[in-house]
């Protein structure tokens, strides 16, 4: 026990703080005595500024731990928890009735289990060391897990124990061990953290009740509520791929409001089954990240030929190819506007901030309804796990979502069931099973008018302005863009979208310069250009090599200053601030 | 209720455009007929394909019907029977459609057992595309992508279905209308996957080639209609039977005449004598070689399902999370 407290406190020490650019900050346990075994490591991370000093972080060894500690964590903080050592005993022992990992305790963290005991003693059993002795090393096991998910060098920690350990050669090989075994399973593993970065002073957040949320579940429980809109169920399909799993987990819990998942055998079986579930009359959704987004395109196209409803949900990573699975990137927005064969237009929005994956998810439907027609909505790998606290809503001010009647003629079903709206261009939600409306869809082209297959040039040349036209037309009912903050016109407007909201938020509240964050990306919306169009020059950071620069550029004949940061990092205020500084320097 | 619809009523006013003498055409009017008979209800009842000559099926039957894209008919058609599980819904495919670019659906179809009817119109040869070799081609099949003759081993739609878990395999001539009408109906009946393998002449690239075993004339001889429950006989006046040779662990075709006792008596669950029944070449084996029932996909999913996919609770009930706390 005494040389594990005197480990933790000599990392809490100066040697530790000395570690370059390191946030981290270890302390031993506050003022409790736990069991026999129990041991516990807090590490708070930053660049977090939270109000109080709440730990971010909490590595839970054993039941204890958990017990003592939890409370003094705030909401999306990171839970590590040791399964090895949550044994019914251990559990009595501490008072607790039942599983914390089960009965809802942790539903407001960020939680990973592992089996910390069994795998770091697996991984220092080569040096023979006693069972405490190599049970000592789950400390730096569990770093070097912390380490992979924050994305630090293993190096300095290494060259710690190195000389911290210089007398004892066995134990400091096996710490040395633990910690990258620690690290290599965080990596196989794809656990990723993502604290929250931004915490709005508590003097901004308007009044009303709040909870805490993450992005998977704020999706999750906006996609059940636009189904209780339409009233119609909602059959989410998806396979499993990192970041975008937690949003599956979290739709399994919300199966009483008629929300029903299918884990599908590969990502086209998964859109193809939202499209099969769409076609049947209930909101097909399906979700994942760029590659297996890259595979759900084909039926993309089928989506948008046979004019069926489907929500798209692309939780963005770093690319290309499997790239950088745990890291955020906003770099598939040229995959989500342009990527397809064809010309196949799709409407894509995306979302903000945690909480707004709630009204995305909404609206991302409501489109998919009015103009019967694929949505891609764009959300990130960082907003999928990070917690912020979120005002919630007043249902009753969210309108209903209405579905495209049948119209009642006595045409021909077919004719019938591609009788379009003449503003959204969105035609009938005809499905199998209404009586004496059978019909035949598909991805040949088909004639404009009667539904029936068409291989006629100026046909194909009508229906592919009705397909533009038809995205062209969510901008009539989107409403204007708004000025985030700052004036209406001046030398200079930075431009957003997705996650990096709060960081340019804070970055041009302090400059003073004017901002806006587009949530709707394809089509813009109608009065963008003229608003952009008062200022001197346009900046436009993002966490990809300028896609939305070219966005831009290609709709509004722009030509804006690109701001691209692709290390896997969100942005940071100060680099932020920096760029507006410089750019407006140039300006002047 | 309707009176009693016919074949003709299963007819759209689309022109069929296959080539003529097309072996699809005889399985549409067999369809069609199946439909009539089983008393299938129009409005609901799906035909969902993928890509090939056999996928433009949807377009030729008055039902419900969706052309989707290649290989994909097994994914949708189960996210269409999740949706709505009381439809009738068929999947129609091909050799290429269903066992080469869209296997991975084929497979976990038949492994869930959805609530399917698969028809794959196998004809060894990719015809839309005019004429390359497809995965069920045999060894040496000369074809313009193989102009000496293509070297893959062909696969076996039987021994995949049973691989993957199939619980329902059964066999037809496009031609014979006798045992397609036959095994459509027990196809129709039988709840979760029912697979069927039809034998197609491609008449443009593929010509005669099942002809060793589907010609009307040899037909008797060539052909081994099974059922469950009955002696395996066949030729003329059914004098051959089939025998399990115990020495050899493989069937053979004796005098039935001679030995009656000796022939083998069809049992459909028996999943080891239907491996060998679908890999029998002479006589090739006809009917339903394999079924084995069990509970279909739809039905255990919706049974898992704690509300049976009802909204019983609304957004609320949810929206406030586990705690929530008060700004004033």
């Amino acid at each position: 026990m005494g040389s594990q407290f005197a480990v933790s406190t000599a990392l809490a020490g100066a040697d530790f703080a000395t570690f370059p650019d390191y946030p981290a900050e270890i302390r031993a346990p506050v003022g409790t005595t736990f069991g026999v075994s129990a041991y516990q490591i807090n590490l708070g991370v930053g660049p977090i500024t939270t109000p109080g000093d709440a730990p971010e972080v909490l590595v839970a060894f054993n039941p204890a731990a958990l017990k003592v500690s939890l409370p003094m964590l705030d909401k999306g903080a990171l839970v590590i928890v040791n399964n090895d050592t949550f044994t019914a005993r251990n559990l009595a022992k501490v008072g607790y009735d039942n599983d914390p990992r089960e009965d809802g305790t942790l539903n407001d963290y960020q939680v990973v289990m592992a089996d910390i005991s069994h795998l770091n003693l697996e991984a220092v059993k080569e040096f023979g060391l006693s069972k405490s002795e190599g049970g000592r090393c789950k400390n730096f096991y569990a770093l070097g897990m912390l380490l992979w998910m924050f994305d630090r060098e293993l190096t300095p920690i290494e060259a710690w124990i190195q000389r911290r350990l210089a007398g004892t050669p066995t134990m400091r090989d096996a710490n040395i061990k633990a910690l990258h075994a620690g690290h290599a399973f965080a990596e196989t593993a794809e656990l990723s953290a993502n604290l929250s970065q931004i915490d709005l002073p508590q003097a901004e957040m308007e009044p009303g009740e709040y909870r805490s949320i993450t992005g998977a579940e704020a999706l999750a429980l906006g996609l059940a509520a636009a189904g209780e809109l339409a009233d119609r169920s909602v059959m989410f399909c998806s396979y499993p791929i990192t970041p975008a799993s937690p949003l599956l987990h979290r739709l399994t819990q919300l199966a009483e409001m008629g929300v029903g998942t299918f884990q599908a055998e590969d990502e086209i079986a998964a859109i193809c089954a939202a499209i099969g579930a769409s076609y049947g009359g209930m909101i097909g959704v399906t979700s994942s990240s760029g590659p297996g987004i890259a595979l759900k395109t084909e039926a993309m196209g089928l989506a948008v030929s046979a004019e069926l409803p489907l929500v798209i949900v692309n939780w963005q990573r770093g690319g290309p190819s499997t790239g950088l699975p745990t890291k955020t990137e906003q770099s598939d927005l040229y995959q989500a506007v342009y990527g397809r064969n064809g010309d196949t237009p799709i409407p894509v929005l995306s979302a903000s901030t945690s909480g707004e994956c709630f009204n995305m998810a909404i609206e991302a439907t409501r489109i998919a309804l009015r103009h019967m027609t694929p949505v891609i909505l764009l959300a990130d790998g960082y907003l999928s796990n990070a917690a912020e606290p979120w005002r919630i809503p007043d249902l009753s001010t969210i309108e209903p979502i209405a579905v495209n009647p049948v119209p009642d003629t006595d045409e021909s079903p077919q004719r019938r069931a591609f009788t379009r709206d003449s503003k959204s261009h969105g035609r009938a939600w005809v499905t199998p099973g209404m009586p004496d409306l059978m019909h035949r869809i598909g991805g040949l082209e088909k004639d404009i008018e009667s539904g029936h297959i068409s291989y006629d040039p100026a046909n194909h040349q009508r229906m592919t302005t009705l397909r533009a036209a038809k995205v062209d037309a969510v901008a009539d009912f989107i409403g204007d863009q708004a000025i985030e903050q700052g004036p209406d016109s001046g030398d200079l407007v930075v431009v957003g979208w997705g996650s990096t909201y709060g960081p340019i938020y804070q970055a041009t509240r302090r400059t003073g310069v004017s901002f806006v964050h587009l949530r709707h990306l394809n089509p813009l919306p109608r009065n963008l250009g003229e608003i952009l169009g008062r200022f001197d020059k346009v900046l436009v950071p993002e966490m990809n090599d300028g896609q939305l620069t070219t966005l831009l550029r290609d709709a509004l004949c722009l030509e804006p200053v690109p701001f691209g940061k692709v290390t896997g990092q969100p942005f940071l205020i100060r680099e932020l601030v920096d760029k507006i500084e410089a750019v407006r320097g140039e300006a002047s | 209720m309707n009176d009693k619809l016919t074949p003709k009523d299963f007819a759209t006013s689309q022109e069929v455009r296959w080539c003529p003498g097309c072996g699809d055409y005889a399985i549409l009017k067999s369809v069609q007929k199946a439909l009539a008979d089983v008393g299938a209800d129009p409005a609901n009842t799906a035909f969902v394909s993928g890509i090939g000559c056999a996928s433009r099926f949807p377009y030729y039957v008055e039902t419900y019907g969706f052309h989707t894209i290649h290989g994909r008919a097994p994914a949708i058609a189960t996210g269409l029977k999740l949706a709505n599980p009381d439809l009738d819904v068929w999947v129609v495919t091909g050799d290429g459609d269903s066992l080469s670019i869209g296997g991975n659906h084929l497979m976990h179809a038949l492994r869930r057992n959805v609530g399917l009817k698969i028809l794959l119109f196998n004809n060894e040869i990719y015809g839309l595309t005019k004429g390359q070799y497809s995965p069920t081609s045999r060894v040496g099949t000369k074809s313009p992508s193989s102009p000496k003759g293509s070297v893959d081993t062909p696969v076996s739609p039987g021994q995949v279905a049973l691989g993957c878990g199939a619980h329902f395999f059964a066999r037809g001539v496009d031609t014979d209308k006798v045992g397609m009408s036959d095994v459509l109906q027990q196809a129709h009946a039988f709840v979760g996957t029912s697979f069927i393998e039809i034998f197609q002449n491609c008449i443009v690239y593929n010509e005669d080639v099942f002809a060793n075993f589907t010609e009307r004339k040899t037909a008797a001889n060539t052909q081994l209609h099974v059922k469950h429950g009955e002696p395996m006989l066949f030729g003329e006046n059914n004098g051959k039977g089939i025998r399990f040779n115990q020495e050899t662990w493989s069937l053979e075709v004796i005098d039935a005449t001679a030995s009656p006792d000796d022939v083998l008596v069809h049992d459909e669950a028996n999943a080891i004598v239907a491996r060998m029944l679908i890999d029998l070449h002479m006589p090739v084996a006809m009917g339903v070689i394999y079924r084995q029932p069990a509970v279909s996909f739809e039905h255990t999913f919706y049974a898992h399902h704690p509300t049976r996919m009802q909204r019983t609770k609304s957004i609320a009930d949810f929206i406030k999370g586990p705690s929530s706390w008060t700004v004033e």
